[in-house]
């Protein structure tokens, strides 16, 4: 693996509040080749942000040195090249299917729009490749479920929707933005598995958002730990044990683990010098 | 459980929820909803009938007047059955309006159903083309000022659509004629149509327009036409404005989604992304918000009316009031009213129909 | 997590993110509500307007020379000038007296409208969302009936029943207008009945009517307030239209509306006579809308403004 899929180097999002200007991502800086990143923070870390910042999707400002894919540099270029690369190139699986998928159309149509988006496919021939992706995430009766609206399928349905559509024009890179949180957790479970089989089948690299750190480090290559819009550390997933950050020790130290014995579970103390940390590096991919 | 049991539980559940919505749920919808308009009905007559009846000093001098005999009165008196319980003389209001009698009016003798039916074309007329203009220019600039939320153009619409609904109605009316026919003299004065065209073409629908049209009377069509453009303008400021708030509010609703930045994601052109999806939800709401418009139209124009002496229900009505005409005041509220509340009733229907999450 | 240095004295104590009172708390929800809201010039700008008309109504006497009732009918019909800066009307009256006072004729439908109509639609929502049942069932039945009706129809069928007259049109206008709020007050309701706090009360051993007064009414209000103000908009238009028909205010009295009716026949020549009237409506009633439409984004946000 010698060429990052994705480089970033010094990305800020901020805001402005009433109450003055609030910076969700502050000068961060890593790359993601053709594997698996986690990218693990707290609500307020500015995980989520910073997915939708490399999708020019954020209704904050966004300043960067670089957003680097393929060549190109996202955070200069122009809108007609974005919405080439949106989707086609790189995609992003949402949290909520309630909320991420258009009530009033059908399911199925809208993942056959999301095909052709980026071909020149007939409806009968986007139909046909929708119905064939919902097959592949292991929905019984395409047929039927193609004709549902949102409200009428379950989370995990929804889920696997939302990946059908998401993956349907093919892409090289999917930003995963807490895929599984609001999904019960036996469903979460056949949902990672779905995720995992295509983006292992179809060789693509996949950024994975979340707040479940040990979800995170069973499923992806390497973590970044985020807090406070800053990365605290970078880890390979099975080197959890060696995590040097006293923030990312308290983390794992937070979760009751079965093997352990202790007393009392204890709190995550926080440290006003981690803010003052600037930026952080999420290192280059190995 | 293996991944296909659980493939198949979730598969039979959506197929479950699709058969859920099947006949026997609709009858029982449909049956709560008639009974909800009935009872509305029921409840506006009630109230007209305490306006009417319980509350003047003496309904029977209210619908006879004052120069009427005193056979007249008398007759009239036993006619309401004013000694009889007020339950009864109520259920004797409610059998004559079903049977569509309103009493007859002190002003032009005839029955009052007859006189509304003759002036109320002339309202659904103004009422009609004030809302398609309202709607075809008002979604337009309410989609335009959401999509361009704090920009020049989004407060230049609002300050037109603020303009629009804070104004009072008859007093524009008089500005516009003070202008438009008195100053430029560009359109006619009041009236519906010039005096001398009065009567030529045969009311078939009542509608002026139609009728010249149909019978090829161009010269009347023109004139009529000339002669709506003020009053139905005034009406259209405000259901432009109405439209273009509530069109502009529901799309700074909808932008705000996460479905819209899923339609971003797979990227679709803003164009798309505006008119496909965030809008098709509005267009939901905006149903019912084009009922209400032309509910209150049909109601706004009573004053609008007065101004040009339009021949409509509303000028029909204030005429009997100043008249002392009860029969008629009564009649003409109750007409419009149940009009308000079929408006209603029909853009409640509508907005089942079109949207899929009122199915189940 | 902002980079701001601490300010110190009165503004920290209202930025503060540690409240230390439930006082302190409610005073900055205030002063943060006061910050978004004046950071809407088009807000303001309706403020203003509000402020200007109640400033007229009160300063009423020290404003204009006589009580705009005084008629000098060798004066009649003057255009504007120094003297009577908008002109003087068919009896000699000046303009401006009458549009100064008649501000508070505005002001006087307005609050009377606003003073019976809230209490009876908070009254009926709450206990209608909050007690359920029959009782619910039957309470929005009739509020549903006076929501389905045209409303300045329904105002001049009562006021052609009882006579004309300010308090006639006041109740006929309030007849029309206090429905919204029940419906409004219910649908709060609804959402909070099952609050924790709520629970909380009742396991305190709270009556209903203590619940519903002391703590459902309070998270009522502020969607009420938004709507009372964009309503208020309507009700002017619709007193003025009672005016206009001359079922409102009583001349001599110098409600706007009336005002206008009279004009009306002098349009053509003198038009300052019913068009000024109208113009004081129209900036009122745009105070209002401006006005509303501001508190409704800074109170609840959720509904679509500027957000």
């Amino acid at each position: 693996m010698d060429k990052p899929l994705l480089n970033v180097e010094n990305l800020s999002v901020s805001f402005d509040t009433p109450k003055g200007v609030v910076e969700a991502v502050r000068g961060i800086s890593f790359q993601v080749g053709q594997e698996r990143l986690g990218i693990v923070g707290e609500s307020g870390s500015g995980k989520s942000q910073t997915g939708r910042a490399i999708l020019g999707l954020t209704p904050g400002r966004v300043e960067a040195d670089r957003i680097e894919f393929d060549g190109i540099n996202l955070h200069k270029a122009p809108a007609r090249t974005i919405r080439a690369i949106r989707g086609r190139r790189i995609s992003m699986i949402m949290q909520d299917p309630r909320y991420s998928l258009n009530p009033v159309m059908t399911v199925g149509w809208q993942i056959a729009e999301a095909y052709r988006v980026h071909t020149n496919a007939t409806k009968r021939e986007a139909k046909q490749h929708a119905l064939d992706m919902l097959t592949t995430v292991r929905i019984r009766e395409p047929e039927k479920v193609y004709g549902l609206y949102p409200h009428q399928v379950s989370g995990g349905m929804g889920q696997r929707i939302m990946i059908a559509m998401m993956l349907i024009p093919g892409p090289d890179l999917i930003i995963a933005d807490e895929p599984t949180s609001a999904l019960d957790v036996t469903v979460q479970l056949q949902v990672l598995a779905i995720l995992d089989d295509m983006v292992r089948d179809r060789g693509m690299g996949l950024i994975f958002i979340s707040h479940d750190l040990h979800l995170v480090s069973s499923f992806c290559d390497r973590i970044l730990v985020m807090y406070g819009g800053q990365i605290m550390e970078v880890l390979e997933a099975g080197a959890l044990d060696q995590a040097e950050h006293p923030y990312t020790k308290g983390l794992l130290n937070c979760l009751p683990d079965i093997d352990r014995q202790q007393g009392t579970l204890p709190v995550l103390r926080r440290d006003d010098a981690w803010m003052n940390r600037k930026g952080g590096a999420g290192g280059d991919v190995p | 459980m293996s991944q296909d049991t659980a493939n198949a539980k979730t598969t039979i559940e959506a197929a479950g929820r699709i058969s859920r919505s099947a006949l026997p749920s609709r009858l029982f919808a449909f049956t709560k909803h008639g009974f909800s308009i009935l009872l509305t009905f029921v409840g506006l007559t009630a109230i007209t009938f305490i306006i009417g009846r319980v509350m003047p000093a003496d309904p029977v001098l209210a619908i006879v007047g004052d120069r009427a005999s005193n056979e007249v009165y008398e007759a009239m008196r036993l006619q309401l059955g004013l000694d009889k319980p007020l339950i009864q003389q109520y259920l004797i209001y409610l059998s004559n309006i079903l049977q569509g009698d309103f009493g007859t009016s002190i002003m032009t003798t005839r029955p009052v159903l007859d006189d509304i039916i003759r002036f109320f074309p002339a309202t659904l007329e103004l009422a009609t083309i004030a809302t398609i203009f309202g709607v075809f220019l008002g979604i337009p600039m309410g989609v335009l000022a959401a999509v361009n939320q704090g920009r020049l153009i989004d407060h230049v619409i609002r300050i037109i659509g603020l303009f629009g609904y804070s104004v009072p109605i008859f007093w524009l009316g008089m500005v516009a004629l003070l202008i438009f026919y008195a100053g430029l003299g560009w359109l006619p004065g009041p009236g519906r149509i010039a005096v001398y065209y009065d009567g030529i073409v045969e009311a078939r629908s009542g509608i002026i327009l139609l009728d010249s049209a149909l019978q090829g009377e161009w010269e009347i069509f023109w004139n009529a036409l000339h002669h709506l453009v003020l009053p139905a303008s005034m009406l259209a400021t405000f259901a432009l404005a109405y439209i273009a708030r509530m069109t502009r509010s529901f799309m700074l609703d909808q932008l705000n989604q996460e479905y819209i930045l899923t339609a971003r994601v797979k990227g679709l052109s803003e164009g798309a992304v505006i008119w496909r999806h965030a809008f098709r939800n509005v267009l939901v709401q905006l149903i019912t918000i084009i009922g209400l418009t032309y509910a209150s139209l049909l109601e706004g124009s009573v004053l609008t009316e007065t101004i040009f002496a339009w021949p409509g229900i509303g000028q029909y009505i204030t005429t009997s009031l100043f008249n002392a005409d009860m029969n008629a005041v009564i009649g003409g509220t109750v007409v419009v009213g149940i009009c308000f509340v079929g408006v209603n009733v029909l853009s409640d229907i509508l907005y089942r129909i079109v949207d899929p999450r009122s199915h189940d | 997590m902002t980079d701001q240095p601490t300010e110190t004295g009165l503004k920290e104590w209202l930025l503060s993110d540690t409240p230390q009172s439930a006082a302190q708390a409610r005073c900055q929800r205030l002063y943060l509500a006061w910050l978004s809201f004046s950071a809407n010039p088009i807000a303001m700008l309706g403020l203003a307007i509000i402020v200007v008309l109640v400033g007229m109504a009160a300063a009423a006497p020290l404003l204009t020379g006589g009580d705009g009732t005084e008629q000098a009918l060798a004066n009649r019909l003057q255009p504007p000038s120094v003297a009577h800066w908008f002109g003087t009307d068919e009896l000699g009256r000046d303009i401006y007296d009458r549009i100064v006072w008649g501000a508070r004729i505005t002001l006087y439908i307005v609050g009377l409208v606003a003073i019976i109509v809230v209490p009876i639609g908070l009254l009926v929502g709450t206990v209608a969302g909050y007690v359920g049942g029959w009782v619910d069932i039957i309470l929005m039945r009739v509020t549903d009936i006076f929501l389905a009706f045209p409303r300045l129809i329904l105002a001049l069928a009562f006021v052609a029943v009882l006579g004309p007259g300010l308090e006639n049109a006041v109740l006929a206008i309030a007849l029309t207008t206090w429905s919204p709020f029940a419906r409004i007050s219910r649908a709060e309701t609804l959402t909070i009945r099952n609050a924790e706090h709520i629970l909380a009360a009742r396991v305190q051993g709270a009556s209903t009517a203590r619940i519903i007064v002391h703590h459902v009414t309070p998270l009522c209000l502020s969607s009420v307030i938004v709507r009372l103000t964009l309503d208020m908009a309507g009700i002017i238009l619709v007193a003025a239209g009672l005016g206009f028909l001359g079922l409102g205010a009583q001349p001599p009295l110098p409600e706007w509306g009336a005002m206008i009716s009279t004009g009306r026949q002098y349009m053509l020549d003198q038009w300052w006579v019913a068009t000024i009237p109208g113009l004081a409506i129209l900036i009122v009633s745009m105070g209002f809308n401006l006005l509303g439409d501001g508190l409704r984004d800074v109170l609840d946000p959720r509904s679509g403004g500027t957000s």
